[in-house]
């Protein structure tokens, strides 16, 4: 079972990135789980959301402590929340930075892997807003292989409608071009 | 074999409701359970479901809107969470006294103050004898399969009583996870349509509500609580029939690894699925623990409960509610269940999980070795608020 | 403690306490509660019919001559009519 932390901001869609997580590997017939910190939502505060993904049914309700993956909706974030709070030595750090993923290495002290993407430039340009949550989780995808690209076409299209080959292009171009240290 | 489907349990609530076409859907917005009737709205503007969505100003107004609706003939449904539910109140025992099968979803959340807007169950606590039948799910394949089955249950000529299907806010109601859907086909074949027992109709003579005089009151709530105790029967055949049809088994009282345990956890609610993995983690060091989750807490099943921990040596009842200057709600009913039993085991009752505070795997592995550890007939304390700061 | 004779059964009363019969309040007599009873003046009832509108128990009848009274199998002396009748035809008067 790997556990993943979503950082990101009111409005920025952290909780819908661990639905369509949730919904693509449950379309590959695994096991998944999505559920936002439970609480109030306020446009602009910092947010966390969270998933489960196993091969067999998924039975803890409690929430997600340590980590095996931290996704970082916002840059900004980093300074203002401990983003690798309870994250696994060995985990994986996904963030959405102009800077080198080595950089980012060095700025947090965090030992695991750390992998970078200019999400906010791809959703910019493919989307026209800087809403990087399908932008990451194409990141997220790539880096950890948890489900495949393909399946995460249903559910972008499910949530998304008319605005989902946008999405689906920034998610792409997100798993083309994250680099990893 | 149908399709797992992902989805917010909350959501998944609403689609459950909306294959059992109800007439008339009547509630009021409260967190957690918000999305249940918000997506039954959507249904019905889409002009999906068929039903009169009355956006009330009150839960009061919403639990009238269902009493009316229901004592018109009609397939009423309505859903809330904590002061929503105590705003109900004073219809609560109107419903179940009229014998009105109005089924109602609790997204379950602590009651204020200080206010709190996450899980725990003291608001169905509070409205535990208002004459409802009461079911609690785990996880959200119990929530949609409940929900389903409730309507049929409430219906039955048998019983004839409101039911409230609970599920944990935000644990499950803000949840996404896999679910299986019964299709509309197999959940009309399941659930017939509702035929009323009377109908307040221009067409039919028929008086409902009426003043209970001291001779004939004690007659009437004897007779609401010889059909609360004669509706278990409906309910497990209820089940069995979902269990042949669906395959899932429902029954008042689950066990997991209960075989040659020494210890037991009594769960009711989503706890009891975070159980089972610390219950397979403690198996798997050799430790003789198991798990017992009461699904169905009114009308409470005495019988089942004394069946399923025959031969244990100790139970640990974990309550998300207290009963200030008491012990939990479902401890007082195991121990008043098992007192006079022979041989029966010790009870430590503890109460955790208020207000949204997390029960982790820990949690559950540390009061189950507490369990091991107690002794029969001598209990050091009545009851215990687990984790507290301070104590 | 004093259980009467004759009233259904805890299996015999309906569902829900339902009543099917029409009527039936009709059987409840409520002239028993009654201190005082209306006396209504034919020479100063105008007719006007306030008296059977403003009566909460609906048990003021009219003659054949127009004029009102009531019926004492149910009223209960509220003394209403007697207050809203304007010329003063109702008067209350004790019981007895």
């Amino acid at each position: 079972m790997v556990e993943i932390r979503w950082h990101g901001r009111g409005g920025q869609g952290a909780v819908t990135s661990v639905e369509l997580l949730a919904l693509a590997a449950i379309e590959e017939g695994k096991f998944g789980q999505g559920f936002p910190s439970f609480g109030p939502e306020r446009r602009g505060a910092p947010v966390i959301a969270f998933n489960r993904v196993a091969n067999e049914r998924i039975k803890i309700k409690s929430g997600i402590y340590n980590p095996d993956v931290v996704v970082v909706l916002d840059e900004t974030l980093i300074g203002i929340v401990n983003v690798t709070d309870g994250l696994k030595s060995d985990g994986k750090l996904i963030v959405n930075t102009t800077k080198s993923p080595g950089e980012v290495k060095e700025q947090l002290k965090f030992k695991g892997a750390v992998a970078t993407v200019d999400a906010t430039k791809i959703a910019r340009e493919e989307l026209g807003v800087p809403i990087t949550n399908t932008t990451m989780l194409g990141a997220l995808i790539k880096v950890t292989g948890l489900v495949d690209l393909k399946s995460a076409k249903n559910p972008v299209e499910h949530r998304f409608g008319r605005l989902a080959q946008r999405n689906l292009n920034a998610l792409s171009r997100a798993f083309k071009e994250v680099s990893t240290n | 074999m149908a399709k797992r489907v992902g989805m917010e349990i909350a959501l998944a609530a609403a689609e459950a409701v909306a294959l059992c076409k109800p007439d008339v859907v009547a509630a009021y917005p409260i967190t957690p359970n918000t999305h249940i009737p918000e997506h039954l709205s959507d249904l019905v503007a889409e002009g999906k479901l068929d039903a009169e969505f009355i956006c009330v100003e009150s839960e009061h107004s919403a639990l009238s809107a269902c009493i009316g609706a229901s004592a018109a003939g009609a397939r009423a449904f309505t859903a809330t969470s904590s002061q929503g539910l105590l705003y109900m109140g004073e219809v609560m025992p109107v419903v179940s006294g009229m014998r009105l099968p109005v089924v109602m979803a609790i997204g379950n959340r602590a009651l204020s103050a200080p206010i709190n807007i996450w899980n725990d169950h003291s608001d169905i606590m509070s409205q535990r004898d208002m004459g409802w039948i009461s079911i609690f799910a785990s996880n959200g394949q119990e929530v949609v399969d409940m929900m389903i089955q409730a309507f049929k249950i409430a219906e039955d000529r048998e019983v004839m009583l409101p039911i409230n299907v609970n599920l944990d806010g935000f644990q499950l109601t803000h949840v996404v996870e896999a679910m299986l859907f019964p299709s509309q086909k197999e959940v009309e074949k399941f659930l017939p349509d509702y035929k009323p027992f009377a109908q307040v109709h221009p067409d039919s003579v028929v008086s409902m509500g009426t003043l209970g005089l001291p001779e004939y009151y004690a007659e009437s709530l004897k007779a609401r609580d010889e059909a609360m105790k004669g509706s278990k029967k409906v309910i497990v055949r209820t089940w069995k029939e979902w269990e042949k049809i669906f395959g899932r088994l429902y029954e008042p009282v689950m066990k997991y690894r209960t075989e040659g345990a020494e210890a037991l956890l009594v769960t009711m609610g989503s706890m009891g699925e975070t159980a089972e993995a610390a219950i397979d983690e403690m198996r798997s060091k050799g430790m003789p623990v198991g798990l017992v989750k009461l699904v169905l807490w009114r009308p409470f099943p005495f019988e089942e409960i004394r069946a399923a921990v025959k031969g244990c040596r100790s139970l640990v009842v974990m309550d998300r509610a207290v009963s200030f200057g008491a012990c939990g709600p479902v401890a007082a009913e195991v121990r008043s269940a098992l007192y006079d039993q022979p041989d029966a085991p010790a009870i430590v009752s503890e109460i955790i999980g208020l207000g949204g505070r997390d029960v982790l795997v820990q949690d559950f592995v540390a009061l189950a070795e507490k369990g091991l550890k107690a002794k029969k007939g001598k209990q050091t304390e009545e009851y215990e608020i687990y984790g507290v700061r301070g104590s | 403690m004093a259980a009467k004779k004759g009233l259904e059964t805890w299996q015999e009363i309906t569902l829900g306490n339902m009543v099917f019969r029409p009527g039936s309040a009709a059987e409840y007599k409520t002239g028993s509660w009654r201190a005082k009873k209306p006396i209504f003046t034919k020479t100063k009832c105008i007719k006007c019919g306030v008296c059977f509108i403003y009566c909460p128990e609906g048990c003021i009848i009219q003659d054949e001559q127009g004029c009102f009274e009531a019926d004492l199998d149910y009223c209960k002396g509220c003394g209403i009519c007697s207050a809203e009748c304007w010329p003063g035809a109702i008067d209350m008067v004790e019981e007895g």
